[in-house]
């Protein structure tokens, strides 16, 4: 009875104070999404990802670091190592459970720099329009023109190889495509009569930027984003590949492909362990974003 | 006293051999608490008058007057507490993002009022929406609740002058009915100067004390609606104009 009450009171048509209405529109929001099975299973695995990478200590039977030479490439079912174990002994299971957590830092520090520059630089080349416009988008084409990994590498090359700066890197290359959506879009909103009717008010560029254009766009951005990940985080795993990323003994899954390589032939294991860990998260990731595209975008909904 | 004045007016869009003259040497005054109306056939230069009144047209050259004082180039933020706009269409005019709320009490607050709370429920009540539609989102109200918004909007920072850009067009006939009969109401009891753009004549005669034709960018003719409802047009495009409505 009280779940009944509340679901009425969430999918209410009148909205009885700010908090009410903004708490329905999200109820109404997750409603949609949850319909979208394989968008759920996306969550599922990132929810699963990030409860795996806080309990890492827990959850990993041994210390991700320790070397047992002894032990060296041991099958997957081997007694205490299920994954088996690397080229130095360390267990490979514990190697990824730990690796999530170098994963979830790359995609969260990637999320939050690539698709802020991008909207910044995007909704006010948009907006201002002119010789702004001119030369942001001329920067934004230069960037545009680099092929991803090799500007990447250039970066990592010059700033020093390491998580931090494959992040900044990464985050280098990925602003550009974002600053084109959201410009696309600011010109589209720019001219509506409900900006106009702002403007009517006496109000600022800055305002109506943040207040009024950013809150369309990022819906759009979020979806890519979301469906951006998958490769970003491919990208931090080819930087861990090439040696310019995650350095040993960090448990970064690229870095561990890396290592894997050598013995192939011999022993898959070591190297498709990390690599299915990858191509689970990233299909995750293009699932939410598909899930995502459904429930936000604005035209959608109308 | 007129409350608006415009003289010569001419707005035009592009440049050298673009260029598309919109309105051209427009001249009507608009006294206190009048409602003047602007009729013509669509394109005829009637919604440009409107928009380079409150600077959403920026290339135009003239003699724009509100309340006595010229208008530059640069309209400062006095001037929008003076002169507000309803839009034509109100599925485009209200932000698809904020609510009902959101939008009267983000225009109150850069109009600088502090008590926020109580005019938005004020405001509500005089465009007769109830306090239930507060916190609705534009997609939850209906075309003719939408448009009771955005003309409680342009009444939020209390202004002397509204420019209604066909602002009932958009809507079906009984909705727009009651659109009017709430202008109509409003002017009374706020004692505003209207500046209404229709192309259609039984809306001006309903509404307007006075009104100008236009006809590709030009007044034709301007006159009072006791002659409009003779139909006494001097102007053969007027005549055309009314016998066409009849």
């Amino acid at each position: 009875m009280a779940e009944q009450t509340l679901r009425a009171w969430l999918l209410t048509d009148t909205p009885s104070s700010r908090r009410h209405a903004k708490l329905s529109a999200l109820y109404q929001g997750w409603l949609s999404f949850r319909s979208n099975t394989m968008a759920m299973v996306g969550l599922g695995i990132l929810i699963a990802l990030m409860l795996i990478a806080a309990a890492a200590p827990l959850l990993s039977p041994h210390d991700p670091f320790v070397q047992d030479l002894g032990n060296r490439l041991a099958p997957l079912g081997t007694e205490g190592h299920i994954l088996g174990t690397d080229s130095l002994g360390r267990d490979i299971l514990s190697r990824l459970i730990y690796g999530a957590r170098i994963t979830l830092y790359i995609v969260a520090l990637v999320a939050l720099i690539a698709p802020v520059v991008g909207l910044l630089v995007g909704t006010v080349s948009g907006y201002v329009g002119g010789w702004v416009d001119i030369v942001l988008m001329r920067i934004t084409d230069i960037f545009l023109a680099f092929p991803r990994l090799v500007l990447a590498l250039a970066f990592v090359a010059a700033l020093g190889a390491g998580i931090e700066n494959a992040v900044i890197a990464i985050s280098l290359t990925a602003w550009p495509p974002y600053a084109r959506i959201a410009r696309a879009e600011t010109l589209t909103i720019r001219s509506s009569d409900y900006i106009s009717a702002i403007q009517l008010q006496g109000a600022g560029g800055f305002r109506i930027i943040t207040k009024h254009i950013w809150p369309l766009c990022i819906s759009s951005l979020i979806v890519r984003v979301t469906l951006d990940m998958a490769g970003i985080i491919l990208a931090a795993a080819g930087l861990g590949f090439l040696g310019l990323g995650a350095q040993p003994p960090s448990p970064e899954w690229g870095a561990m492909i890396s290592e894997g390589r050598r013995f192939i032939l011999d022993h898959w294991w070591v190297a498709t362990m990390p690599g299915l860990a990858i191509f689970t998260v990233s299909l995750a990731f293009n699932l939410l974003g598909d899930g995502l595209r459904d429930v936000l975008d604005p035209k959608a909904g109308e | 006293m007129s409350m608006l004045q415009i003289e010569k007016l001419n707005v035009w869009f592009g440049r050298d051999r673009d260029r598309v003259d919109a309105v051209i040497d427009a001249t009507f005054d608009v006294a206190e608490g009048q409602s003047f109306g602007l009729v013509g056939e669509s394109g005829s230069g009637k919604s440009t008058i409107l928009r380079a009144i409150v600077g959403l047209a920026p290339t135009w050259s003239g003699h724009i007057a509100v309340a006595g004082a010229p208008i530059g180039k640069r309209r400062p933020k006095s001037f929008y507490k003076q002169v507000q706009m309803v839009f034509q269409d109100p599925y485009a005019s209200l932000h698809p993002r904020h609510s009902v709320d959101a939008v009267l009490g983000e225009t109150l607050q850069l109009h600088g009022f502090t008590d926020i709370d109580a005019r938005v429920v004020k405001l509500l009540d005089d465009v007769g929406l109830g306090q239930k539609f507060r916190f609705r989102y534009p997609h939850q109200l209906s075309g003719g609740q939408r448009q009771r918004v955005a003309i409680a909007r342009a009444l939020a920072p209390e202004p002397e002058l509204l420019l209604l850009d066909e602002p009932t067009s958009a809507l079906d006939v009984s909705v727009q009915a009651e659109i009017l009969n709430l202008l109509a109401d409003l002017r009374q009891e706020h004692n505003l100067t209207y500046l209404m753009v229709s192309h259609d004549l039984s809306v001006v005669g309903h509404m307007c004390d006075r009104l100008a034709v236009m006809k590709d960018g030009k007044v034709v003719e301007t006159m009072d609606v006791a002659a409009l409802r003779a139909m006494k047009a001097e102007h053969p495009y007027s005549q055309h104009l009314l016998q066409a409505s009849v």
